[in-house]
């Protein structure tokens, strides 16, 4: 009853698969937005801002529907991507990954940058009169001082992913061992007849990752946060 | 060795235009709270851009609006100790002492880590984290952090003014040392008239954005047009001073002065030591003869060169005695009564205990003019 069958499992791996790349390499362009938006006054900055939360508020499936038109084999993206470098994105798993990527980003920002608005401006200040120019000033004392909001941003994005649904059915539909992560998988599930055991398993998996994520979450800032600390 | 700045630059309603020039030694931005001290020394670390100026440092320039250069922050080589310290909390000290150095390509360093250590005391405190030091260990670490960067120029930001006395009185020693042992240059701001007094080799003096004064600190501190910025409790003579003697016994330490000898509280430093001490006006007695049966130990014969304005009920006199001027704050009737006008000669009477421990600093230079100018 408590064993998951080998395609539960496929879909598990999966949603790992695609959720760990979406978390990962949203993670670099997460923090630019983020401290674009925190530090940088310029034109449009509202919009940038609104349009990193646009798939908080959107209907999944908009957003899911959006990426079909774009990023389709078809779509003004997708079909330059397929020409130039041959990656088809549309019913693939990296299909997956974007649209977990672009549902997970707004997440991923707004913990960054609260991150970012706590550090005191001044000790970069302070750092450039010591001779460390901006590189060198973010990667020794901005970076590690934003980390416990890093780390948060990222398993908030990663648990974000791992359920992620809407977006993902629409774009990339839900093809077992390609496209069909937990979420896609419990829905197959509970649409064909004796399939409420595999849907529970899957519904236990998910609570576990999400729960896991959570302390995992709590747990690293905290360390990161008794380091930078008074002490 | 040699500072030009000269920094025209508008902050909401107010503008600061100061242009000054200075030398080696410890140059004091002085002036109340507003004036623009922050924002010129901003200017020279290049944390601020004015709309237009000009700073040099040995000739080389860091910023010219008209010519279009900002050589930014990190490759001015300018230290700056911040008033509230500004230590990297995620670093240790140690850490933060060595920063400045991962990004030094230069040879010229103002001694090694460990003599940096030594010389700020702060060798204990290597392996903690900025949160657990006292605000006296937190600006003694940032200046170590600051002189291991190896600045050819040093920017002190208040950096006493958030402390009490006792680490003030712990942190200015350190100070003295930096001017006089290292010889690196510094620009202090403060609105301390004691700091001042007894730090400065010269003084620029700051009021509403605008340079009011520039020049030695004895000539300004004995300038009773500058007394209504030095406040009425601070302001006084700054009188070079070397150690004759000391009394054990009574504990106290006889110095010579121009004018004459003056008995103060025990000062620990060795016999010959070249002192300065700040002798404020409200501490000041005149006597129209040399006075009999007093508890003061100290009178001065000096002469009568300037009196102060008259609209007030107490009055500035300015005296000379030998080659130093003291000034005396007394009351419009003592005036009248003692008969007091410019040429008369005088004696100046002085509690011993009226000269503080903050009052009296080591100064090698104050003694040779210390205008600093060159």
């Amino acid at each position: 009853m408590l064993q998951l069958s080998p395609e539960e499992w496929t879909a598990v791996a999966l949603s790992i698969r695609v959720a760990g790349w979406a978390t990962l390499l949203s993670l670099p362009l997460g923090i630019a937005t983020a401290l674009l938006l925190a530090r940088r006054r310029f034109w449009g900055r509202e919009l940038l801002n609104g349009l990193v939360h646009l798939p908080l508020i959107l209907p999944p499936v908009v957003t899911g529907y959006m990426l079909l038109l774009l990023f389709g084999r078809r779509g003004p993206i997708g079909s330059l991507l397929e020409e130039t470098f041959g990656i088809v994105l549309a019913f693939r798993w990296t299909g997956a990954v974007l649209a977990c990527a672009i549902m997970a980003f707004p997440l991923m920002v707004r913990a960054i940058r609260l991150a970012v608005e706590a550090v005191d401006p001044k000790l970069e200040q302070a750092a450039g009169t010591l001779g460390a120019n901006r590189l060198w000033t973010f990667a020794t004392i901005t970076l590690p001082l934003i980390l416990p909001g890093v780390i948060a941003g990222a398993i908030l994005a990663f648990a974000k992913a791992m359920g992620e649904f809407g977006a993902t059915i629409t774009f990339v539909s839900s093809i077992p061992g390609e496209t069909q992560t937990i979420p896609s998988a419990i829905y197959a599930l509970i649409q064909v007849p004796g399939g409420e055991a595999g849907a529970l398993r899957l519904t236990a998996v998910s609570i576990a990752v999400a729960m896991a994520a959570l302390l995992a979450s709590e747990a690293v800032a905290r360390l990161v946060a008794r380091r930078i600390a008074d002490r | 060795m040699s500072i030009d700045v000269a920094i025209n630059h508008r902050l909401g309603g107010f503008t600061i235009d100061a242009t000054f020039r200075s030398g080696a030694g410890l140059t004091a931005l002085f002036g109340r709270s507003g004036a623009g001290k922050t924002t010129v020394v901003n200017a020279v670390a290049g944390l601020l851009r004015p709309e237009q100026g000009r700073v040099t440092v040995d000739g080389q320039v860091l910023l010219d609006t008209q010519r279009g250069i900002v050589v930014p922050p990190h490759r001015r080589r300018i230290g700056y100790v911040f008033q509230e310290g500004r230590l990297f909390p995620h670093l240790s000290v140690r850490q933060n002492l060595g920063f400045g150095r991962w990004f030094q390509r230069h040879q010229h360093r103002f001694g090694s880590f460990a003599d940096t250590v030594e010389l700020l005391g702060i060798g204990h405190l290597l392996e903690r984290r900025p949160g657990s030091l006292s605000g006296g260990e937190k600006q003694r670490v940032a200046i170590g952090r600051a002189l291991l960067a190896s600045p050819r120029l040093l920017l002190m930001d208040e950096p006493l003014a958030s402390l009490d006395e006792a680490r003030k009185a712990e942190i200015l020693p350190y100070i003295e040392r930096l001017r006089d042992a290292f010889g690196l240059p510094i620009l202090y701001v403060s609105h301390s008239v004691p700091e001042i007094a007894r730090l400065a080799t010269t003084v620029v003096v700051l009021a509403d954005g605008r340079v009011e004064r520039c020049g030695p600190p004895a000539a300004l501190m004995a300038d009773p047009d500058l007394f209504p910025l030095m406040g009425r409790h601070e302001g006084g003579a700054l009188l070079a001073a070397r150690i004759l003697a000391h009394d054990p016994i009574d504990e106290l330490t006889e110095l010579e002065v121009t004018g004459g000898r003056l008995w103060v509280p025990l000062v620990e430093a060795p016999i010959g030591t070249q002192l300065r001490v700040r002798i404020r006006a409200r501490d000041v007695i005149l006597a129209a003869a040399p006075p009999v049966g007093l508890s003061a130990l100290n009178c001065l014969p000096a002469t009568v060169v300037e009196i102060g304005a008259l609209d007030q009920p107490i009055v500035d006199v300015k005296l000379v005695s030998g080659d130093d001027f003291i000034l005396a704050r007394i009351t419009r009737r003592s005036l009248r009564v003692l008969a007091l006008e410019p040429g008369r000669p005088v004696h100046a009477v002085l509690k011993s205990i009226a000269v503080g421990r903050r009052d009296i600093g080591r100064d090698e230079h104050l003694a040779e003019g210390g205008s600093g100018k060159d």
